[in-house]
């Protein structure tokens, strides 16, 4: 958005730094080492509590309360992995939170698809009052709503039911929705309107030719929802409160409040192995996180 | 008799087939349960939620009317509406973070060594769970236990640090702190793509002509980013207003840091006081919608006054503005941070 304007008062400036001197040097090498310095110490202010993580969850219970926390184990122990797994029966977590994921996120991206072909392509009565109504939905958070929703889950005996919490995930998504309105209105009508021509119906337009067309749309959605949905623990447990059967891997987590609450060298391989996939995930697809995320941001 | 249902039948079938009667099927199919399902999930919740601040009631068992009582008390009772006082140390925070996201998003738009490796170090918390963060920094904040160690190691004495957690001069800001660390990476990557979105030869013929950091920064990356960064700032004062997250996993609102919505979620969910939580949120719903209302004004004003010359760029930025609020309070929303 920089107009010419800037560009040329930025080339006025031109001709005062033009001398190189020593002075000017020192400075320049001040400043580098000024700004690698603060990018090292904001880099280790975020891996600290990582690492500090991984450390002791590599150490024995015995190692862990003898030394200090951030010492280094004397030698690797996996063996917190193992009991933390099996504390906290992260298997069926895993399994449970795999379920939902592919549920919900196959719902969002149906529906989310459906309704932003429907407020974008079609001039209907009530199209701007649909929109108005899912962006003020959006400006009500979460927590103070649940209040609420408990006793609307509690009537529909959607409490303690994978598919309730599937359900009600599905329904509170806005994000997907606005992702794809501001996708298919990167897609020109015209490509439809010639299909229409040709005979195809609007069913046929949406499932055969925009469908394929969303699929960087469905991936950002896939990646923001999924993070989301993957970490949500709030609703999680309140809807799925016995959680020895019905754990997924955010609430699982829980398992470590109480009485187990001080053993840190459990808990924090139990905490490492809950954020494993999202790292796997990360490091795999790293371009593509980014992109997801700085999709819906505002520009210029 | 027979005729007229033939015709009647028939004009449906061609009314059917026309466009107008497919848009009509695609309308309802596609948008029926996009609707039922906002409507059941929040608008009937938020009906409820408006009956239910009237009636001194649990979730199960007999309700009683009592008018506007719940309101009296939200406003009266010690622990409700003077938790709002802690938002400030929200505020101040995430201005915090702004300005060290948009430091670091500087820095790294220009070459610099591991940019990659720094960041996704950076990125990475926001991925973490908000459960897990909570252990993370009640085992970081723990006396003697990390935290410290790494103060001891720049000097610090161990009997002279506070207990971070328990210590009611200093905990909210540590709460706070935890808040920062997890989301300034991702602001850090809106900034970044935001700047990259600027034609990278203007940066480079700025170079040329010996334009320094601050100028570069001043008069190409500023402009570019202008928009984002008043929305962040504004959008920061309703999130302050709700902030839960870090005080309802670390501490669970003990020692004075329970924030508005923390103490409504123990009324609501502990003490299964439906009503008064109900009425709680509802007084806060009102306040974000007026907060909002503000700076939907504000923002007019604002815009008007820049150097805009072009009438429907305003148009346009209202139209990203609405889609980047909602995205942003969708995304907040879901992960319920503060």
């Amino acid at each position: 958005m920089a107009d010419k304007n800037t560009s040329a008062s930025v080339l006025g400036m031109g001709d005062t730094s033009m001398s190189v001197n020593t002075a000017a040097r020192t400075k320049r090498a001040i400043l580098g080492f000024l700004k690698y310095f603060s990018l090292v110490f904001c880099g280790f202010l975020a891996v600290l509590p990582v690492v500090s993580c991984f450390i002791t969850a590599l150490k024995t219970k015995e190692e862990y309360q003898s030394t200090n926390v951030m010492t280094l184990p004397s030698k690797l122990y996996f063996g917190n992995f193992a009991d933390a797994w099996e504390k906290a029966n992260m298997g069926m977590a895993f399994l449970h939170s795999l379920i939902v994921l592919v549920f919900v996120l196959a719902g969002s991206i149906m529906i989310g698809a459906m309704l932003a072909y429907c407020l974008s392509r079609f001039k209907f009565p009530g199209n701007g009052l649909v929109r108005s109504l899912f962006l003020f939905a959006s400006l009500l958070p979460g927590v103070a709503m649940q209040v609420s929703v408990y006793s609307i889950m509690q009537k529909l005996g959607f409490i303690n039911h994978l598919y309730g919490y599937i359900i009600l995930m599905m329904g509170t998504d806005v994000i997907s929705i606005y992702i794809f309105i501001q996708f298919f209105e990167n897609i020109s009508t015209s490509l439809d309107e010639s299909a229409i021509m040709d005979g195809c119906s609007y069913f046929g337009v949406f499932f055969k030719i925009l469908l394929p067309l969303l699929k960087p749309a469905i991936m950002t959605v896939i990646i923001l929802k999924g993070v989301n949905t993957y970490n949500e623990y709030y609703m999680a447990n309140l809807y799925l409160q016995d959680k020895s059967r019905l754990g997924v891997v955010a609430t699982s987590l829980y398992t470590f409040t109480g009485p187990m609450g001080n053993q840190y060298n459990m808990i924090c391989a139990g905490v490492i192995i809950s954020f494993m996939p999202a790292l796997i995930v990360f490091l795999l697809f790293q371009k593509q996180v980014y992109s997801g995320m700085t999709s819906g941001a505002v520009k210029g | 008799m027979e005729q007229a249902k033939q015709k009647e039948t028939s004009s449906f079938q061609k009314w059917f087939r026309s466009r107008k009667g497919q848009q009509a099927l695609v309308l309802i199919v596609f948008m029926s349960i996009p609707l039922l399902l906002l409507f059941i999930f929040t608008y009937l919740p938020f009906g409820e939620m408006v009956k239910f601040s009237f009636y001194n009631m649990k979730y199960v068992g007999a309700r009683k009317f009592v008018g506007l009582k719940n309101y009296q008390d939200v406003f009266t009772r010690k622990d409700c509406f003077g938790a709002l006082k802690l938002s400030l140390y929200y505020m101040v925070g995430s201005v915090v973070q702004l300005l060290l996201a948009l430091y670091l998003a500087t820095v790294l738009s220009f070459h610099v060594k591991g940019e990659g490796a720094f960041k996704a170090v950076m990125f990475f918390p926001y991925l973490i769970s908000g459960i897990a963060i909570g252990f993370i920094f009640k085992f970081f904040y723990t006396h003697g236990y990390v935290w410290d160690t790494a103060l001891t190691w720049f000097g610090f004495k161990l009997d002279q640090l506070p207990y971070w957690l328990k210590d009611q001069k200093i905990n909210n800001i540590s709460l706070v702190a935890t808040s920062v660390w997890r989301y300034t990476g991702q602001n850090m990557v809106l900034f970044i793509g935001a700047i990259m979105s600027v034609d990278q030869e203007l940066y480079e013929a700025a170079a040329l002509d010996g334009a320094n950091r601050w100028q570069q920064f001043k008069h190409i990356i500023m402009p570019s980013i202008k928009t984002i960064i008043t929305l962040n700032v504004i959008l920061s004062i309703t999130g302050s207003l709700s902030a839960f997250e870090p005080p309802y996993v670390i501490t669970d609102g003990a020692n004075g840091t329970g924030t508005y919505f923390v103490i409504m979620n123990r009324i609501a969910h502990t003490s299964q006081k439906v009503g008064l939580a109900s009425a709680m949120a509802v007084v806060l719903l009102a306040i974000i919608f007026l907060v909002t209302i503000a700076q939907k004004v504000f923002f007019k004003y604002f815009f008007r006054s820049a150097d805009d010359e072009d009438p429907r760029a305003g148009e346009r930025r209202e139209k990203q503005i609405e889609k980047y609020r909602a995205k942003h309070a969708a995304r907040n929303g879901e992960a319920h941070n503060g």
